[in-house]
């Protein structure tokens, strides 16, 4: 009787593969704990229903195998016993049910005493932006947006001119124990800030803004994903949140600018080398995403020593690269196509600044 | 039979077998009734969702009501017009009189080619004032809806103009009856959709 | 006398071929339309095989395959994704067996609208044809998901956003409107067609399961078609439907207000009654395979019909299940979870029945047999993890994980592709008059079903820890530890050897239609009217110069007091006793006029 030795096989293997094995969840790190909780109610009510199903149909097959000499029960329906496994179900359901629906009313009640942080994505980069020491947000849309201000913060908005902007490290911080509304903007497509850690996670959507919130109970720093389809670089997309003690937090905060003082002083770019400036930008706008520092493989070809090497191009020329062609490449990119890569970079339309310090940039890196 | 009766019917048990052959009807409809029938549901469902959307965007900032040309109105007559012809080409066709049939549709059909005719002229003056479809939502949508629309009314002219070359040829009065009567039904349901969509557009 | 039809139901015009080429190419019979249907299916279907062997590559092995980079890779997963869904299930499910089965099984002719039926297969072909030219334009396919989602859809950025979107939208609308002229003739036969005494509820659930799924496909692909278009003039033409202001790439775009929450709200309002388009067929088909090989009637048969109407009712009021972390007003997600754990009542129902049809019964292990029961187990797994993700706080850490795609793949990709081969083991008979061969056929099924659960069940694990979908490469991610790197290799080696075996199956079909055991009439005893045709095959017609009379339901096995094992559907009462071997012939008594 092979199906019924491997039904039952399976069912004490599927057991068993989820004690054993290796694979669960990270180690929580925010109060979300109650989600894990329904979640465990979840998979023990449904791994008992999985469990008795096979166990009676590999229990059924075995005890009605064909035999020449019987015949089936005729019995077209029996009302008692649907209504009873009718009641059971739907009692196991609600008991998943309620729980659960109880702790989505927490999710979505953001505490009065939270604290924001705004989180702006974009392909395929992070970056944050605080309330300063009045505590509140200043108003922001994607109509602000410049180089000089990345997160397009509302400059006439008084508010905002304290508030603290981390646009290019990627990394975020958080204080412990203090429950925070992380609001969620993008300035292209949709994207979803996930930290496994924390369980929850959220979309981020053009033109509006989303949220969620939590607390944070655990010290570290966990890695900042992104949970929705953004593209070519969507898997490239991530960031750090570190949570930490309140002074830690308070020391950290206090040493980022403001965006008062990143606009007096003429953007976040102002004061940096060229060098630097290159480096904003590629990150600013994405470059990086594609075209890699270390030699590794990407979308585009890798930035490592690019500056002087010859490239094969898909037409079976060779180009040996310079100044001039790296400017034709950004403006004009699918004018040449090195061998290998996909027709696929946009045309950018920079300025010839910009394009000089992303060249001095990507030179840099060569030495 | 009522449905519910029908849906608990104990189908396996011996005395179920005495209402065995009452499913049909003494007078079940044509099939292609039934068809086009269905086929209106579908319509139906496909504008109550372009309703369901224009009413999710006009909540949006950046809704601004758009500019109505006269030009709707009169279309809207025409519309009326065509499908009152195609009524009395029906009504005409229970009766069995075959000019007034013939005549009916003609003008049922012409009218409704000019009321095309006529939505693509609204295009053209939408255009010429400025308004394109990328415009404004308002106006997004008004392209869209009238094309689907209209494209809805062209299938029932290519239709239309199967049912004429039967009446040209006179073939077999119940085919012509059955044309007919499914080119009037089609032409109520249109009209009744266009004028939904007209009070839509122009209230909001 | 045998059942003419009554006067007041036009006999259909049936259009009889004479030339190769109506007969087999442009033809109005709906067993030739089924077979066309079938084998335009199967090869796209072979298509996206091939592409999720390619995608497993990857996720297995990293960096090996220099040809797949990023892009492909998302090209890779949302062509996969829209054929298997669209183009092999909802096309194969309707279009082939619906096709096949509906005037078998309710005892007509042909379709009522055949020349329809006709169209609706070839505008299918040119649905299918413009799809795959999209592997030919420059850019390639679009790599947008098969979610399509604005804005990223239609921006650079995401491959495929010049032309590969552009054929996916048209595409699709090509292929809603071949479905809408073959769903017409579906629902309008079940309703028009049926023969005399074929009762609704003497329909097998066969029929039930292909004509709801049937009505919620016409009514909800008008969501897809209205959201492809809005797309369409988004991207050609510059409106916002669902465009806000947008910064791409560091240039400021020409769109701004629209919503793409608005898109997903009309996406998913077809995409989640897609789901059941795909899966009531498969209930209502293994409903009736496991009836026919365990020898008994389908346990709970009234039950079985009302939850697939419920199911299909209700399927139109979950749809936000799909967006509970999409950033929509959060307060739906109380209505939403309530719906869908509802749903879960009837689904849970019906594979109660399932297995109480097992029970007391008298069961053949043939290969229809055993995919069924491969079907019910897979199909309680996925069952049980939509659960997990419907309802509301349990999605949030698991959305967009691998846990979704274990999921998806074992209720609606996995169980109905079951209970699809354990049909064509069981109906190929009828077809082609021969039997498929069984010892290439229990290979096939154990290598699929083991295969598969050594795919997917594992890689709900994954999603615990964490890993997201649509990833290219999890490289550098701390998290994911080597042991689940190691699983996603050992999960890609059991795709790529379940990938294999379907070409044993194919090969299969080609070899038994030409050497395979002659099945004869029946070769399954069963009692249902699609196998009581004058000959098997059946011919252009079906059914001779009269149509059979329909006595009793589609489930009399074992019936007490009856001579043989089964009583055919055509079968008067008063022959239960007798032989049933003249009855097909025989004339009916006074009690059946
Ligand atoms: C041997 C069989 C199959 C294998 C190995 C397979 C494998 C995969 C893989 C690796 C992905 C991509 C996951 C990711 O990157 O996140 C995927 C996605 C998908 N598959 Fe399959 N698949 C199979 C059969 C099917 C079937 C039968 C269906 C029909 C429902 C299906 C529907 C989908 C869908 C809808 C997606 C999502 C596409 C997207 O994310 O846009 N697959 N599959
Ligand atoms: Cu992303
Ligand atoms: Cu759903």
């Amino acid at each position: 009787m092979a199906v019924v030795i491997v039904l039952v096989l399976l069912v004490v293997g599927s057991v068993i593969f989820t004690f054993v094995s290796p694979y669960w969840f990270t180690p929580i790190a925010s109060n979300w704990g109650t989600i894990d909780d329904i979640l465990i109610l979840t998979f023990i009510l449904t791994g008992i229903v999985f469990v008795l199903v096979v166990l009676f149909m590999a229990w059924a097959i075995h005890k009605y195998r064909y035999d020449k000499n019987r015949r089936s029960a005729y019995e077209p329906e029996n009302n008692k016993l649907e209504w009873w496994l009718t009641i059971l179900t739907s009692i196991a359901v609600i008991a998943m049910l309620a729980p659960g629906l109880v702790v989505w009313n927490d999710f979505i009640t953001v505490p009065e005493d939270a604290h924001e942080v705004d989180v702006l994505g974009q392909q395929w980069h992070w970056a944050f932006r605080y309330p300063g020491e009045d505590g509140v947000l200043g108003t922001s849309g994607v109509q602000h947006i410049t180089f000089a201000n990345p997160l397009g913060v509302n400059p006439d908005d008084p508010n905002g001119q304290d508030d603290i902007l981390i646009a290019t490290s990627q990394v975020m911080h958080l204080p412990m124990d203090r429950p925070v509304k992380i609001l969620l903007r993008s300035k292209d497509v949709l994207h979803d800030f996930y930290v496994p850690q924390f369980r929850a996670k959220m979309d981020m959507i053009p033109g509006q803004v989303s949220y969620f919130w939590l607390t944070p109970i655990r010290e570290g720093t966990f890695e900042i994903l992104c949970a929705e389809l953004c593209g070519v670089g969507h898997y490239q997309m991530r960031g750090k949140v570190v949570v930490e003690d309140e002074a830690s937090y308070q020391t950290w905060l206090t040493t980022q600018p403001t965006f008062a003082e990143t606009m007096s002083s003429g953007g976040v770019d102002a004061g940096v080398s060229l060098f630097d400036r290159g480096r904003l930008l590629a990150e600013g706008q994405g470059c990086l995403s594609c075209h890699s520092l270390d030699g590794s493989a990407g979308v585009g070809p890798t930035w490592q020593n690019i500056f002087g090497r010859s490239e094969t191009m898909a037409d079976g020329s060779v180009i040996v690269v310079d100044e001039a062609y790296l400017r034709e490449s950004i403006i004009n990119p699918n004018a040449k196509v090195v061998e290998g890569f996909d027709p696929f970079m946009p045309p950018y339309d920079l300025t010839d600044e910009e394009l000089e310090a992303i060249i001095a940039f990507m030179r840099g890196e060569g030495e | 039979m009522g449905i519910v009766k029908k849906l608990t019917a104990k189908s396996w048990s011996a005395e179920n077998s005495a209402s065995d052959d009452q499913h049909l009807s003494a007078i079940s409809p044509h099939s292609s009734k039934i068809g086009l029938r269905l086929f209106l549901a579908i319509v139906t469902s496909l504008f109550f969702l372009v309703v369901a959307a224009y009413k999710m965007r006009m909540d949006l900032a950046d809704w601004v009501p758009m500019p109505e040309p006269d030009l709707l109105w009169y279309n809207t007559v025409i519309l009326i017009a065509s499908s009152l012809a195609m009524e009395w080409a029906r009504r005409a066709a229970r009766r069995g009189q075959a000019q007034t049939v013939k005549l009916g549709m003609m003008i049922g059909g012409l009218l409704a080619i000019t009321f095309l005719v006529g939505q693509l002229v609204a295009w053209q003056e939408m255009a010429n004032l400025g308004f394109y479809a990328s415009s404004n939502p308002a106006n997004s949508f008004f392209y869209m809806i009238t094309g689907i629309h209209g494209l809805h009314i062209l299938g029932g002219v290519i239709a239309w103009t199967r049912s004429m070359a039967r009446i040209g040829r006179g073939d077999d009065e119940d085919k012509i009856k059955l044309g007919v009567d499914l080119c009037a039904t089609y032409w109520h349901f249109l009209l009744l959709v266009w004028l939904v969509m007209f009070a839509l557009m122009i209230s909001t | 006398m045998d059942y003419v039809a009554p006067a007041e139901v036009e006999d259909l015009e049936l259009h009889d071929p004479d030339t190769f080429i109506t007969k087999y190419v442009w033809s109005q019979d709906h067993k030739v339309i089924a077979v066309q249907y079938s084998i335009i299916a199967i090869a796209v279907g072979l298509v996206a095989l091939v592409l999720s062997g390619l995608m497993r590559l990857q996720l297995g092995f990293p960096g090996m395959f220099e040809f797949i980079n990023p892009a492909t890779y998302l090209q890779f997963v949302t062509m996969h994704g829209m054929i298997m869904v669209i183009y092999l299930l909802t096309a194969l499910f309707l279009g082939g067996f619906g096709n096949y089965l509906i005037p078998l099984m309710c005892g007509a002719r042909d379709m009522v609208f055949p020349y329809m039926n006709m169209l609706s297969v070839w505008v299918y072909l040119l649905s299918v044809i413009i799809l795959m030219a999209s592997f030919f334009v420059p850019g390639g396919p679009t790599g947008a998901g098969w979610t399509l989602y604005p804005p990223q859809a239609i921006l650079q950025g995401t491959p495929g956003s010049d032309w590969g979107i552009i054929l996916m939208l048209v595409s699709l609308v090509v292929f809603i409107v071949a479905f809408t002229m073959g769903g017409l003739n579906y629902v309008t036969t079940v309703l028009q067609a049926r023969t005399r005494g074929m009762t609704l509820m003497r329909m097998p659930l066969s029929v039930w399961g292909i004509f709801i799924a049937t009505i919620l496909g016409l009514l909800a692909f008008p969501a897809l078609f209205v959201s492809g278009i809005m797309m369409l003039l988004d991207r050609v033409i510059g409106t916002s439907f669902f465009m806000p202001v947008i910064i791409s790439l560091g240039q400021q775009l020409d769109y701004g207000g629209g919503s793409p929450i608005l898109f997903q709200h009309l996406f998913w309002f077809f995409g989640h009654p897609e789901v059941y388009i795909v899966a009531l067929p498969a209930f209502g088909i293994v409903s009736d395979l496991l009836s026919v090989h365990a020898r008994r009637h389908i346990f709970g048969y009234r039950m079985m019909v009302w939850a697939i109407v419920i199911i299909g009712g209700l399927s139109f009021v979950v749809w936000a299940h799909h967006m509970y972390v999409s950033g929509m007003n959060p307060w739906f997600g109380f209505f939403f979870a309530t719906t869908t754990l509802i749903i879960a009542v009837p689904t849970a129902l019906k594979v109660y029945n399932w297995t109480l049809t097992l029970w007391k019964a008298n069961i053949n292990f043939t290969l229809p047999m055993l995919f069924a029961i491969g079907f019910i187990v897979t199909f309680v797994n996925g069952g049980i993890t939509g659960l997990f993700l419907g309802n509301v706080v349990v999605d949030v850490p698991l959305s967009d994980t691998m846990f979704v795609v274990a999921h998806f793949h074992m209720v609606m990709g996995v169980a109905p592709l079951l209970v699809i081969f354990g049909a064509i083991y069981h109906w190929y008979p009828l077809v082609t008059g021969r039997m498929l061969h069984e010892g290439m056929g229990k290979f096939h099924f154990w290598v699929t079903f083991l295969g598969t659960y050594a795919i997917y069940f594992p890689m709900h694990y994954l999603g615990f820890v964490g890993v997201p979908r649509r990833y290219y490469d999890y490289e550098g991610i701390e998290f994911i530890p080597q042991s689940a790197r190691d699983l996603n290799s050992a999960i890609t080696i059991a795709a790529l050897i379940v990938g294999v075996v379907q070409l044993l199956f194919i090969y299969n079909m080609i070899w038994s239609y030409f050497k395979g055991k002659k099945s004869g009439p029946n070769p399954w005893k069963a009692a249902s009217l699609e196998w009581q045709t004058p000959q098997t095959p059946p011919v252009h017609g079906n059914w001779g110069p009269n149509l059979p009379l329909v006595y009793r339901w589609a489930y009399d096995y074992a019936v007490p007091g009856a001579k043989d094992d089964f009583c055919p559907q055509n079968q008067p009462r008063s022959a239960d006793a007798g032989s049933s071997a003249m009855v097909a012939g025989s004339a009916p008594s006074a009690e059946d006029n």
